[in-house]
């Protein structure tokens, strides 16, 4: 599977084969008649397709009629191969995950006894044995061992991961591989249920339920074409008034095919026709960023959220502390703290370590030096002793330098013999105060001072909050750290609230007063205690490493496990419900043209003079040929439109974060006044096109 | 255009716009019952409450409202009808068709008032009616008001209409039927007057309570005239003063009506978009019809059209009040529609085909236009990627379902009656000219039914068993298939809970707003129609330019 691969093509050869075998497959009566709109214009097609056999029987066949009842046939095909392109990706998709899922067997442990099962034979709460290039069976626990795992069928991340039993990283998914060592899974999904199974039907469409604002979309869709299949019908006895007076040019060109012709003009097919394409796509979409949606109605409310409950570590801060500064003590210089602080960190691997040799390098061009040939020992940092550092075997004397915690460090010294500054204390309160961590530095029984470890805030998630409040949405950061901490770090990052000291009772807490207050909030986390929080969110959604419990709580699970995602979430949403509106907009926009060139074509010798034109004929704005490729042009719009608009359809349309009102209004320019202008256009060429092809 | 034609343009648009703000705000004031003056008025509301024995503070259910709403008008009904049949001795249908017709604030007149009516039941039925059915209408709109403004209590039926009554209308119409009798309108007991001519012969002419009536009818958004031919009369409307007074009388309530809704949720700023979308629409249809009636016409060899028109009155002043009293489904007349030219024609039926929320009638101009907020939020929501929303209340499935049958019943219905009039001989036998003015006119009396505005294209004989019957199916149908949804969008915004706005809510209450409710009141209204509009007056205009007519 490739989902990581960002390149996007919607047409590849064998999805537009599979794809147009579907659109032809899908003109089974009990699949069109789910979609009311587009059943309209198959019902429409079978009737002119009847009038055009009845034509050929009574030897009086017209090309006019055929061409139309073609084009019909065209619109029904169309829309049905948009639907089809839509779920091409899917079935694709399906495909490669079934692979991994084939013909898996289970190493089951009964009372001890290893027996070698089916995977489909297992039931929850059975134990299996899983060992290296094994294929675990299905979903399950880790109750013994720690492995290494193959997961990229699934994530399609190749870099494997450690599952191992216990805590937070104990969840492993059927169709995965173990790499290394023995692990023994409690089974917990039952046959069909597993996760793979899940992303298979999700990914075909095979359970795709309508959304809500689907539905009521649908709903309105429904009255538009009611209206206009009214508008339509009392054409004929309308007109007939007329009769007395303009005798048959009143009604002489009111045929079936021609009024069906009209019909299928003014329904709004372009948005019926699309429908279900854009919902299928946005599906298609959140898993391109790696996101597996449970169901479309969770990536729709994900355009309403209005609360985003972020975690600190690793979505606003960078995960670890980075060395900022260096407070030496009065009587030091800061590069004598530096020098000494860069010497007790040389041989400190974590983050923080190099983090304070690059912070000396970069403020006093303090290179790294060869340690070996001072006889260096290195004492690493424990969790008693919370502190680090070297001992330097130069002549005439040892050198001690340490680093850590302020009060370990400050009695190691004092232990020495040293004395503590009086500034100390309080630069250390201080540090703390603006949200970092400090760390004390000691040369010997000496206090140099104090370097200023940080949380880096992410590059570019500043902005990002700035994006999202202009789109209205709040983001809430949840840590761990105290409040003063807390503050600080939110103030910086530009975050809108935080929780801190946050446990995950606070989190659920949290959520149920912004949902109280009609608020929707989308949550990310991992662990078993996030469960609760992330079935309360409106948008939960569980990484990929995390636990079962909180892959089953969320309604997304995200493959990555990378918490910015939520972000993205959000959009894929909102681009959805944009793309619905904007290809109503322009369906809806593009009748006005269409009557311009049906109702004069209809009428054309309406009361016409012997050698006039008709009274309406000025209507006839366009200029169209004839009356007859009049209506064969709009017809022909119609369906092309249909096919034109597919990509959009399935990209959806561009998404910027700006306030309602400017993306209102930038989409009203272009789908609004673009429905209005563009068939005029369109439906012109069309028509020079047919008289150019000698139609007339 | 006269120089005294822009004096009474004048003077028109600037009453209106003086006042239309702070009476939508006191009529809102009224229905809090904070009424800022008028105690005396109060000790009565007092007094009517504690003898009808209702609970003032009893909030209804949107179904106790409904159940109210349709006891109210069926009440009415039966004594309205059981007068008409037991004093006039109406036909069945004739009664059936005026019952309905002025309980539904429509007034369509299939009868001639001053001979068919007596006075008993011209101030009996006709005006205690053109009182209720405004009263109605308003009690819908301050019932959604409070649904919209998120207030959890919708409100007491009779305690809205009786408010109303009392602080609104009673007060208004009492100021404007003595404005009017001093110009000369009638207002009197008598029954006929018979003036001796100087010739020979003799003349009766009918008089009676004239002009109580017609301050209410206009005021009220009603339109049913004391005589026949309306305020074309010169006993209802002697003076280009009192065409002007009741001009604007016409539209001062409908105009006030978004202010009072804005003010009703609680969001004044509101008001601007619905009043601009109206004005936009309104200002139009002025247009095109003060320049088609100051037109000649090659059909006239060259002359503008007198025929139909008061000569009393300027064609632009006839332009004016047809398109006021089309645009507010009130339906009165000053001059008779059908012989106005064929794009005046167009504007009249267009203003009653979108549904009558160009200012529309009392109450349901505005509630029809919350119909077309609801379909232009939900379009434009879903363009600006949230689930859409007005007022921070969820707009869905239920919803969309309602609102969207509240616009289609009555659109379809206008296109199956004007369809069967066409179909069936009994339809076609009464249309008076034939070609597309004969369209016309089955197509107006279609529109202006389910309308609700009762104005008449004359030159269709409607006085049968067939038209009577199908013109009441045809009002009802327009009344309460959009008043029940109505209702029921009330009762299902009210349990929603409120979502506090953000940067991310479409505000409701900015030019693009406006705009795109324009937009949606204009297609989704106007573009179901055009087909038959074309085939009807556009073709007419094409024909009198050609110099054809039938």
């Amino acid at each position: 599977m490739s989902t990581t691969t960002s390149s996007f093509s919607l047409f590849t050869t064998s999805i537009v084969r599979q794809s147009l075998l579907d659109a032809v497959r899908k003109l089974d009566p009990r699949v069109q008649v789910k979609n009311p709109v587009m059943f309209i214009v198959y019902l429409g097609s079978i009737a002119c397709t009847i009038v055009c056999g009845v034509d050929l029987v009574a030897n009086r066949a017209d090309i006019f009629t055929t061409q139309i009842t073609i084009w019909l046939w065209f619109t029904v095909l169309f829309a049905n191969w948009a639907e089809a392109v839509a779920e091409g990706r899917g079935k694709a998709q399906a495909r490669s995950l079934r692979a991994a899922r084939a013909g898996t067997t289970a190493r089951r442990l009964r009372n001890g006894v290893e027996e070698i099962v089916a995977s489909t034979e297992l039931n929850v709460g059975d134990m299996v044995v899983c060992e290296r290039s094994d294929v675990i069976p299905s979903d399950g626990d880790v109750v013994e061992g720690i492995a290494s795992i193959d997961e990229s069928a699934i994530t399609g991340e190749s870099a494997p991961v450690i599952r191992e039993s216990g805590g937070d990283r104990c969840a492993v998914t059927g169709g995965t591989v173990v790499l290394s060592d023995r692990i023994i899974v409690r089974i917990t999904a039952a046959t069909g249920g597993t996760f793979l199974d899940r992303m298979i039907s999700l990914v075909e469409g095979a359970q795709r339920q309508r959304t809500p604002n689907e539905i009521a979309l649908s709903i309105l869709l429904l009255a538009l074409t009611f209206i206009f299949v009214a508008a339509v019908a009392t054409l004929l006895p309308l007109a007939n008034v007329l009769t007395p007076t303009a005798g048959s040019a009143a009604t002489s060109f009111l045929t079936l095919p021609v009024l069906i012709a009209l019909l299928v003009c003014l329904i709004p097919t372009t948005i019926g026709a699309l429908l279900s394409a854009i919902g299928i796509s946005g599906m298609d979409r959140m898993l391109r960023r790696n996101v597996v949606a449970k169901s479309g109605k969770a990536i729709e409310a994900a355009g309403d959220v209005d609360v985003l409950l972020l975690d600190k570590t690793g979505t606003i801060t960078l995960g670890n502390r980075m060395a900022v500064d260096f407070i030496p003590m009065p009587g030091v210089s800061a590069r004598e703290l530096a020098d000494a602080a860069q010497l007790a960190s040389l041989a400190d691997e974590t983050p923080e370590g190099r983090s304070v040799v690059v912070l000396a390098k970069e403020r006093f061009e303090l290179r790294g030096r060869e340690m070996s040939s001072s006889h260096a020992v290195f004492i690493p940092f424990t969790a008693h002793s919370r502190m680090s550092g070297v001992d330097l075997d130069v002549a005439p004397s040892m050198r001690s330098i340490r680093k850590g915690a302020a009060d370990a460090v400050i009695a190691w010294a004092e232990r020495l013999g040293g004395a503590t500054p009086a500034a100390l204390r309080p630069t250390v309160e201080n540090v703390a105060r603006m949200g970092g961590t400090p760390l004390v530095v000691a040369d010997g029984a000496l206090l140099l001072g104090v370097i200023h470890l940080k949380d880096v805030i992410k590059d570019g998630i500043r902005t990002r909050f700035e994006q999202l409040r202009r789109m209205g949405i709040r983001t809430v950061m949840v840590t761990g750290d105290n409040p003063i901490t807390a503050a600080a770090i939110a103030a910086e990052a530009g975050v809108d609230d935080f929780i801190a000291e946050a446990t995950p009772e606070a989190k659920l807490a949290k959520i149920r007063a912004e949902q109280q207050r009609g608020r929707l909030v989308a949550m990310i986390g991992d662990g078993t205690n996030d469960a609760p929080a992330l079935a309360q969110a409106d948008v939960g959604v569980a990484m990929n490493t995390g636990t079962q419990a909180a892959r089953e709580a969320g309604n997304m699970v995200d493959l990555d496990s990378n918490p910015t995602k939520l972000i993205d979430v959000v959009e894929v949403g909102k681009q959805l419900l944009m793309t619905r509106g904007a290809l109503t907009t322009f369906s809806i926009a593009n009748d006005v043209a269409k009557y311009f060139a049906i109702l004069p074509a209809l009428f054309a010798g309406l009361y016409a003079t012997p050698h006039g034109s008709g009274a309406l004929a000025w209507l006839n704005i366009m200029g169209l040929a004839t009356p007859r490729s009049a209506i064969l042009s709009a017809v022909i719009f119609n369906a092309l439109v249909i096919i034109a608009l597919i990509p959009l359809a399935l990209r959806g349309v561009s998404y910027r974060s700006r306030g309602a009102n400017d993306v209102l209004l930038r989409n009203l320019l272009i789908f609004g006044v673009g429905g209005l202008v563009v068939p005029f256009v369109g439906i012109k060429l069309i028509d020079m096109l047919l008289v150019a092809l000698g139609w007339r | 255009m006269q120089s005294s034609d822009l004096v009474a343009f004048g003077v028109f648009f600037l009453v209106l716009a003086a006042v239309a703000r702070p009476l939508g705000h006191y009529v809102a004031a009224c229905m809090d019952g904070s009424t800022p003056t008028f105690a005396w008025l109060r000790w009565i509301e007092g007094q009517v409450v504690r003898l009808a024995g209702v609970d003032p503070d009893r909030s209804m259910s949107w179904k106790e409202f409904a159940i109210a709403l349709l006891m109210f008008n069926a009440v009415g009904a039966v004594v309205m009808f059981s007068m008409l049949v037991g004093i006039d001795g109406l036909s069945w249908h004739l009664a059936m068709n005026t019952t309905i017709s002025f309980v539904t604030n429509t007034n369509w007149q299939s009868y001639s008032g001053e001979t068919t009516l007596s006075a008993t039941t011209q101030m009996l039925c006709c005006s205690v009616q053109n009182f209720a059915s405004p009263a109605t209408g308003f009690a819908v709109l301050a019932m959604i008001s409070r649904a919209i403004g998120g207030r959890a209590e919708l409100g007491s039926f009779w305690i809205d209409v009786l408010r109303f009554l009392l602080y609104v209308l009673l007060p208004l119409s009492l100021i404007l039927a003595v404005i009017l009798v001093t110009q000369g309108v009638l207002q009197t007991a008598g029954a006929t007057v018979t003036i001796d001519h100087v010739g020979a012969a003799t003349q009766t002419v009918h008089v009676g309570p004239v002009a109580s009536q017609v301050a209410i009818k206009q005021l009220g958004t009603n339109g049913g005239g004391y005589y026949g031919v309306n305020s074309a009369h010169p006993l209802e409307n002697p003076t280009s003063l009192t065409n002007l007074f009741e001009c604007i009388a016409l539209l001062l309530i409908p105009v006030a009506m978004p202010f009072t809704y804005a003010r009703m949720i609680k969001r004044d700023a509101q008001a601007w978009p619905i009043v601009g979308a109206m004005l936009v629409l309104f200002v139009v249809g002025l247009s095109v019809a003060s320049w088609a009636e100051t037109q000649g016409t090659a059909a006239l060899g060259g002359q503008i059209s007198m025929e139909g028109k008061e000569a009393r009155f300027s064609p632009i002043a006839s332009a004016l009040w047809s398109t006021a009293t089309t645009a507010t489904s009130n339906g009165s007349v000053n001059g008779m529609h059908d012989s106005f030219m064929p794009l005046t024609g167009f504007v009249q039926m267009m203003n009653m085909l979108v549904g009558e929320v160009i200012f529309g009638g009392i109450g349901s101009g505005m509630y029809g236009m919350i119909l077309f907020i609801i379909v232009a939020v939900f379009i434009s929501g879903l363009m600006v990627g949230r689930t859409p929303e007005y007022m921070g209340r969820k707009i869905e499935a239920t919803e969309i379902k309602l609102a969207m049958s509240a616009i289609l019943i009555p659109n379809v219905t206008i296109l199956l009656v004007a369809s069967l009039a066409a179909l069936l001989p009994a339809g076609t036998s009464s249309i008076a000219n034939p070609g597309p003015h004969g369209l016309s006119e089955i197509l107006y009396a279609a529109a202006s039914t389910v309308g609700n505005n009762g104005s008449a294209f004359a030159g269709l004989a409607t006085n049968t068993v067939f038209y009577n019957s199908l013109l009441s199916v045809a009002i009802l149908i327009g009344r309460y298939a959009v008043i029940l949804p109505i209702l029921a969008i009330a009762g299902s915004l009210s349990k929603k809970t409120v979502v506090p706005a953000s940067a991310g809510t479409l505000p409701t209450d900015t030019f693009l707003f406006g705009l795109l409710l324009l937009m949606v009141i204009v297609i989704v209204g106007a573009l179901t129609f055009f087909p038959v509009l074309a085939l009807g007056p556009l073709v007419e205009h094409s024909l009198f330019n050609a110099g054809i007519s039938f």
